[in-house]
């Protein structure tokens, strides 16, 4: 078994740079936008913003090719724009329109789009992991290299369904990467309190599952990390855990109190680690301006500020739209 | 530019609540992120941040009020210097355009399934043409020889499931599939109903065609979240994009002795669910015409066997290609006196009581639904039209019970034709006791069956 920690710091170009600042900008002022919009009554329901772990999905998106798959959980608006989906029909979902990714029959944390292999947006906690393997299995039986990432919270890796997953995904030899999205807390419940285990990664050594601790803070390193995954997984090596040390900003959910950390926490995160400053400060290294970066900014306010547009003129769906999509009608 | 900052919703039921406290005060500069006031709402006190940076121009809702209502201005911001009375800010409203809830919407009624049929005739047509050979097959070599064809006419189909390969089956219902087909394609999994059930919803999406097979049912209960959250609903929550062509078979129901954790019959929980299709077969053609199609189907299906009828022979048409349609019942038995509904084990039960009135001269038409969802019930009301009496057979549980809803129909749709209430015949409302005597009066019976329809026949 493989058991290593990333600690090794990585380099990349300016515009590889560059690329990830746009990505996680953008996730990052969708997501505020699409809080901005819930206070205001336009999305309902629950609305699990991702805030903070931005450089997760990015550098492992920097990793992926074409026909590679991903599912995640609820916590999904930011897997569905960093794999390139529509930043307009994302918003609109949330909104519940016709113009959403589902007809706005999904809504936040039940989001598909088939063309960009993006299988969910899934709300319950564990479900996607099986399902990850799934898409997986699909891959090996068909003697392709594609992978499948699976994304999921540490509070989902104490299910026992991930453990039944990586079972048979080892034995399978399944072109799997579980990404434990470690952010310290399943809703309220700290990382600490609910598990004497020092790390989840560490788990998988159980079914003989290599795998690493990431920092998942900084880009480059989540995408070194990502790269060794995709080899692992491309090379009919079978499955590979990473466990990215992330943190979110905001609550588990809209409504969330925040009583179970100090606000003291949170913002020595914002300002120490931010994995959106990282980069910023590692461009401005690299020779990019103020200017250039700025541009930056108010291209991504544009588009965000467009997607809110849309989702807020894209009209209800039809009411017969209750009725579809129910059964497919046999070929 | 004066922007209003509107008092937020900050749970799925909030419509108003408390400006507890401001943290910031007029004059005070913010940026996005920075905490603002805190807000209590229906479930608890809240932080709200703010979202744009700017200077806090005028605070328009003191702290301690109750009851500010939702999108109700309580501050303004803008830059520097700036305008920032309300009329400046309402030069550029938020427009707050909130959805008019199901507006115009004029109530369809919901009671019947979306997918049933319309009520129109009943499709009387044969199943296969007359005059076609049959072979002497039983249920469990016609369940085997469904699954073998439409492996080898489709690469994509696969089984996986606890002892399907190398044992061969637990009830030997895979029988020579590794043989055939090898290790890639039937697929023994270790003992994780849950995480199969989830991989099988996965593969399905990749492009497969999985049969899983649950040893029995009993053990889909482990499962049941990925059928229904994973398979049932994800054409609908993806907009119509993604469907899940998946069967999950196994035996369902009572076998012998087996006790109550190995004897539940799961008919009504998962025809109750839109998005599944489910069928419960009693003859070998129906198993064999109506698995190949399963598998065929591009939606989740349910396919429900039952143990005690895995070695009983049927004649089955000798076809190339065998397929029953969902949705279309089958008339065993002709009759003018009483309709008898069943499907899957209780249709036992139904022909045998049928026999025994024919010679007390009542003469019952028994109809079989095979599958539950689509449900033909057409067929039923155009019986119980000519019969104006109705009982229905099964071995589930009375609460909640396909005969529940059976009736339930026959009411809404035939209540003027009938003379007599429906009667059920089901399992009883207990759990599967082990002893032999027990286990025989916990399940329904022919004389059940007999009183039943000598109760709604008045003799």
């Amino acid at each position: 078994m493989a058991a290593k920690r990333t600690t090794k710091k990585t380099t990349a170009s300016k515009d590889e740079l560059l690329q990830y600042y746009k990505d996680m900008l953008l996730i990052r002022r969708f997501e505020e936008k699409a809080g901005q919009l819930y206070g205001m009554g336009l999305i309902g329901g629950f609305c699990h913003l991702y805030i903070g772990q931005e450089a997760v999905v990015v550098g492992l998106e920097s990793t992926t090719k074409d026909g590679d798959k991903r599912v995640t959980t609820y916590r999904d608006h930011g897997h569905m724009l960093a794999c390139g989906m529509d930043p307009n029909g994302v918003m609109a979902e949330l909104t519940g329109r016709i113009g959403g990714y589902s007809k706005g029959k999904g809504g936040s944390m039940h989001m598909f789009s088939k063309e960009a292999h993006f299988y969910g947006g899934h709300g319950i906690v564990g479900a996607n992991v099986p399902l990850g393997a799934g898409l997986a299995f699909s891959d090996k039986y068909k003697g392709n290299d594609n992978v499948t990432f699976t994304y999921f919270g540490d509070g989902a890796a104490n299910q026992g369904q991930v453990y039944e997953t990586y079972n048979m995904a080892m034995i399978w030899e399944l072109p799997v990467i579980f990404v434990i999205e470690n952010n310290g807390y399943a809703m309220g419940t700290s990382v600490k309190r609910a598990t004497k285990s020092p790390s989840l990664w560490e788990r998988g050594a159980a079914y003989g599952i290599s795998g690493e601790e990431v920092d998942g803070m900084d880009v480059l390193a989540v995408r070194e990390a990502g790269l060794r995954a995709v080899t692992h997984c491309r090379s009919g090596k079978g499955p590979y855990i990473l466990e990215v040390m992330t943190y979110r900003y905001r609550g588990h959910s809209m409504s969330d109190p925040a009583k179970y950390r100090t606000r003291d926490e949170v913002q020595k995160m914002r300002e120490e680690r931010d994995a959106i400053e990282q980069v910023r400060k590692r461009l401005l290294t690299a020779k990019a301006t103020e200017d250039e970066l700025k541009t930056i900014d108010k291209d991504i306010k544009d588009i965000v500020n467009a997607a809110a547009e849309f989702s807020k003129e894209s009209p209800e769906p039809d009411v017969s739209e209750l009725w579809t999509d129910i059964i497919l009608e046999a070929s | 530019m004066a922007t209003e900052i509107l008092m937020p919703a900050l749970s799925p039921t909030m419509e108003e609540g408390t400006l507890a406290k401001w943290l910031v005060k007029e004059g005070d500069t913010v940026s996005s992120g920075d905490i603002i006031a805190e807000i209590e709402t229906d479930k608890a006190t809240m932080e709200f941040e703010a979202v744009d940076e700017g200077v806090v121009g005028k605070i328009l809702v003191e702290e301690g009020a109750e009851g500010v209502k939702v999108n109700t201005p309580i501050a303004v911001i803008g830059e520097e210097g700036e305008d920032m009375s309300l009329a400046a800010a309402q030069e550029q409203p938020a427009s707050v355009a909130v959805p008019a809830a199901l507006e115009g919407f004029e109530g369809k009624v919901a009671a019947a399934p979306a997918d049933s049929p319309a009520r129109s005739e009943p499709d009387r047509s044969p199943d296969y043409p007359e005059g076609t050979e049959t072979v002497s097959t039983t249920v469990r070599e016609a369940l085997r020889d469904a699954m073998a064809e439409e492996m080898r006419a489709d690469e994509t189909v696969f089984v996986m499931g606890e002892e399907v390969a190398e044992y061969q089956g637990a009830y030997k219902i895979t029988q020579g599939l590794l043989d055939e087909f090898g290790a890639r394609r039937v697929v023994d999994t270790p003992i994780t109903e849950h995480g199969f059930a989830g991989i099988g919803v996965g593969a399905s999406w990749g492009g497969l065609k999985p049969i899983v097979e649950f040893m029995t049912f009993n053990f889909a209960m482990q499962a049941i979240d990925h059928i229904i959250n994973s398979a049932a609903k994800t054409l609908y929550m993806s907009g119509g994009q993604m469907g899940s062509p998946i069967v999950f078979r196994g035996p369902n129901g009572a076998a012998a002795r087996v006790g109550a954790q190995h004897s539940q019959d799961y008919a009504a929980w998962y025809a109750s669910v839109p998005g599944l299709k489910v069928v419960q077969p009693f003859s070998a053609a129906d198993a064999k015409g109506l698995l190949k199609n399963a598998i065929r189907d591009p939606n989740p299906v349910v396919f429900l066997e039952n143990e005690i009828l895995y070695g009983r022979a049927f004649d089955v048409p000798k076809l190339d290609d065998f397929i029953i349609p969902f949705g279309k019942a089958r008339i065993w038995r002709e009759g003018s006196d009483v309709t008898i509904v069943s499907w899957g084990i209780g249709m036992n039960y139904a022909l045998e009581a049928a026999d025994e009135l024919a010679k007390e001269g009542i003469e019952a038409e028994v109809v079989d639904l095979r599958t539950l969802r689509p449900l033909d019930m057409a067929t039923v009301i155009a019986s119980v039209q000519k019969t104006n009496r109705c009982v229905t057979v099964e071995e589930a549980w009375p609460v909640a019970s396909m005969s529940d809803h059976i009736g339930a129909e026959i009411m809404r749709e035939a209540f003027d034709y009938l003379d007599a209430p429906v009667i059920a015949c089901t399992g009883k409302d207990v759990p599967m006791p082990y002893a032999a005597n027990l286990e025989k009066l916990a399940l329904t019976s022919t004389k059940e069956v007999m009183d039943a329809v000598k109760a709604v026949t008045y003799r």
